[in-house]
């Protein structure tokens, strides 16, 4: 961002730093962690920092990637940093996850994800052997997704000034004729489904920081998605793709209904979770339904086509355990249905989830 | 899954349901003294499946809602500064001091650990011997076990820089200063279960006599929660007023003794202030003399000034069950989980949270 040409006026823009910046901030003096929960302080940041400085439809309409138009070729185009501590977690690690976390992003508009960048940061002292680990694994998950990773950047930070090794990646796919997602388009009527059992990458992680072990079950389920999204497109009307990732599927059932202007009801039960993250949430006292997820999508389908997509998506293996989570329904926000029958709203958080003392 | 399912059967909640409502034959006020009953009562709408004249109140008993203002500035005050680090559960991290919490003293450049249990933070102790280690001692009878293991720990194995930083309360104290309030509506208690796992209950049954109230040692599963009600108001119509135990898998009269012993050698009761209801006469835990080298309020004797509350918060009223979170007029509008104005609002234990997340507004609000 360029600041104005204050030097014009005769006026230096040390004299005037209130103009140097014409970025509106939300209210507080500092970022905190909880702005990058992905909940409602991050919707906040985003609403009231980015979109008004960038503009243009693609970014506001706050997509998982945007998709842009090329001479009649339509592209979803997407990035994403990766922070997550520890570097390696049961099941995944940095590596595959920034792999699948932008292959996911696009995957979810439709698209085919094809190239990817990578740009590493990396602490000065970092193990040699960690950053060849997490390379091989990156390698690993392009393979297993089939993109290509085209171009990279690297930099070194000295020590302490970043936790060990971040990574960011951007991705490019092709989206093909006639697909036409977004979360503007559900409808009532219109069933949801999840792809798979919830909550596991996010206890996974947090289990492996707290040092809990749960019979050595916990195992993140980062995952390229393009499959499972590929076999449900092909099946039936799908309105709306999301992968639940921070935030979890209550974050994501909950920018789906606001994107769309309608209300969505699940039932509590019907959501697949894997009993060893059930119990791990039990015992930190964490709602799965917030927790984060690298390998799950939300997905919204016509009525008529919900049990043909549902069956396709029990075709591909991450799709294996899908379900019929809730419906879409006229009104606003987002409800569910508790074991004992009465109905709770599903709330954005305002930032994380926090474990409790007792 | 085991242990949970078998507490959350719908069709034998039912049951149970209509038990109470072929029990109950005018209106109770029953208060679950625990922010953990709270959350499930709240969470499952097992209040509003409940026959219309049992009331359910909700009690002090959320460790996060009643550590008063002053401590909490002083763990900010301490975190701020660059010889110490502060170690504490998660929730505690987001309660608002009085101008601050510890997010916010963390963005600002305190070192401020999450960790899960107080031997972590003995661990960070002995990884930084040059810095003094405070870690964040909240919680009732349940957590003071762990609390003293670890400042036990610390003595045998000569961590110096280990200190905890004591907010520890007492459920008992509480549920006498609540009986004695003038306009008390309290007429029987659900007692905590996993204090009572290990304090036992017979600190309850002095409490029976003197104010002729039911208490139930009760769970936090729906099932446990309406057990323990049925248990309540079968006490209620039949006039009795005795401690029963319907958490029985966890809980025995006597308690237990291994966490009563090291409870008894690392800490003494003293007075001790809650937010939302003032001092009440010995109703917390500090370190006894033996001990007191690891105190961090000994460490750090900061003064920290005392700030009084936000007048719009009603917080007292509602720890003592003498107003629903929803009458407060700041409640969803001025307070809210993410400006939290009152305690109640931050931990989802805290009866406001409950009731905001649970979408419960105020009739005139709702519409």
């Amino acid at each position: 961002m360029t600041a104005p040409d204050a030097s014009a006026s005769g006026v230096s823009a040390r004299e005037v730093p209130a103009l140097a910046c014409p970025v509106p901030l939300p209210p507080g003096d500092a970022v905190l962690l909880g702005h990058g929960s992905g909940g409602k302080l991050t919707a906040d940041l985003i609403r009231t920092v980015f979109v008004p400085a960038f503009g243009g439809a693609e970014l506001a309409r706050l997509g998982d990637a945007a998709v842009v138009e090329l001479d009649g070729v339509r592209l979803a185009f997407t990035t994403d940093g990766f922070v997550v501590t520890p570097r390696f977690f049961p099941g995944s690690d940095i590596g595959a996850l920034s792999v699948n976390g932008t292959v996911n992003d696009l995957a979810m508009m439709g698209a085919t994800p094809l190239f990817l960048s990578a740009g590493l940061i990396l602490e000065e002292g970092l193990p040699m052997q960690d950053l060849g680990r997490v390379v091989a694994s990156m390698a690993e998950a392009c393979r297993a997704a089939g993109v290509r990773l085209v171009t990279g950047d690297t930099k070194v930070v000295e020590r302490g000034g970043a936790d060990g090794l971040y990574v960011t990646t951007a991705g490019i796919g092709l989206v093909p004729r006639g697909v036409e997602v977004g979360p503007e388009r559900a409808r009532p009527g219109d069933a949801v489904l999840v792809s798979g059992p919830i909550g596991s990458h996010g206890v996974a992680v947090m289990s492996r920081r707290a040092g809990i072990e749960f019979d050595g079950t916990l195992r993140s389920d980062s995952a390229p998605l393009s499959g499972v999204a590929r076999a449900m497109l092909g099946a039936g009307d799908l309105r709306a793709m999301r992968d639940a990732t921070r935030g979890g599927v209550a974050s994501v059932l909950n920018e789906i209904a606001e994107a769309s202007g309608v209300g969505i009801t699940t039932d509590e039960s019907a959501f697949p979770i894997l009993d060893p993250v059930r119990a791990a949430c039990e015992m930190l006292g964490l709602d799965p339904m917030y927790v984060a997820n690298e390998g799950v999508c939300v997905a919204v389908v016509a009525s008529g086509d919900a049990e043909a997509v549902l069956a396709a998506a029990r075709s591909d293996p991450m799709g294996a355990s899908a379900a019929i989570v809730g419906s879409v329904e006229e009104g606003r926000g987002v409800r569910v249905r508790t074991g004992l029958g009465g109905t709770r709203p599903l709330v954005m958080l305002a930032g994380d989830q926090l474990p409790r003392i007792c | 899954m085991k242990f949970v399912d078998e507490y959350r059967d719908a069709h034998i909640a039912k049951g149970v349901l209509a038990d109470i409502g072929r029990t109950v034959t005018r209106p109770w006020t029953i208060m679950e003294v625990c922010g953990g009953q709270t959350h499930t009562l709240i969470r499952q709408g097992i209040d509003q499946l409940l026959p219309p004249e049992v009331e359910m109140v909700h009690g002090p008993g959320c460790p996060v809602c009643v550590t008063p203002l002053s401590i909490i500035d002083r763990a900010v005050s301490i975190a701020k500064r660059p010889d110490a680090i502060l170690c504490s559960f998660g929730d505690m991290l987001r309660v608002p001091g009085s101008s601050e919490d510890l997010f916010m003293a963390r963005a600002a450049g305190g070192d401020v650990r999450v960790v899960y249990s107080p031997l972590d933070a003995l661990e960070v102790a002995k990884a930084n011997p040059d810095r003094t280690v405070v870690f964040f001692a909240v919680g009732f009878e349940t957590t003071a076990p762990a609390n003293a293991m670890a400042v036990r720990q610390a003595r045998l194995q000569d961590v110096e820089n280990f200190t905890l930083l004591v907010a520890h309360v007492l459920v008992p104290p509480a549920m006498l200063a609540i009986l004695s309030a003038p306009g008390n509506r309290v007429q029987a208690f659900l007692a905590p279960g996993h204090v009572c796992t290990v304090m036992g209950w017979t600190e309850y049954e002095p409490i029976t006599e003197t104010f002729r109230v039911p208490i139930v040692v009760t769970g936090f599963e729906p099932l446990d929660l309406l057990e323990g009600i049925h248990m309540t108001v079968r006490q209620l119509e039949e006039g009795r007023a005795e401690v029963e135990n319907q958490y029985v898998r966890s809980v025995v009269r006597e308690g237990n003794a291994a966490a009563m012993r090291v409870v008894a050698e690392v800490f003494e009761p003293c007075d001790r202030a809650w937010r939302g209801l003032g001092p009440i006469p010995n109703s917390g835990l500090r370190l006894t003399e033996a001990y007191r080298a690891h105190d961090a309020e000994v460490r750090f004797p900061e003064v920290v000034e005392e700030v009084p509350e936000s007048e719009l918060c009603i917080a007292g009223m509602v720890l003592q069950g003498r107003a629903k979170p929803h009458d407060c007029p700041a409640f969803g509008t001025e307070c809210t989980p993410e400006h939290p104005l009152g305690a109640p609002m931050v931990s989802t234990e805290g009866a406001c949270a409950a009731y905001f997340l649970a979408g419960r507004r105020r009739e005139a609000v709702t519409s």
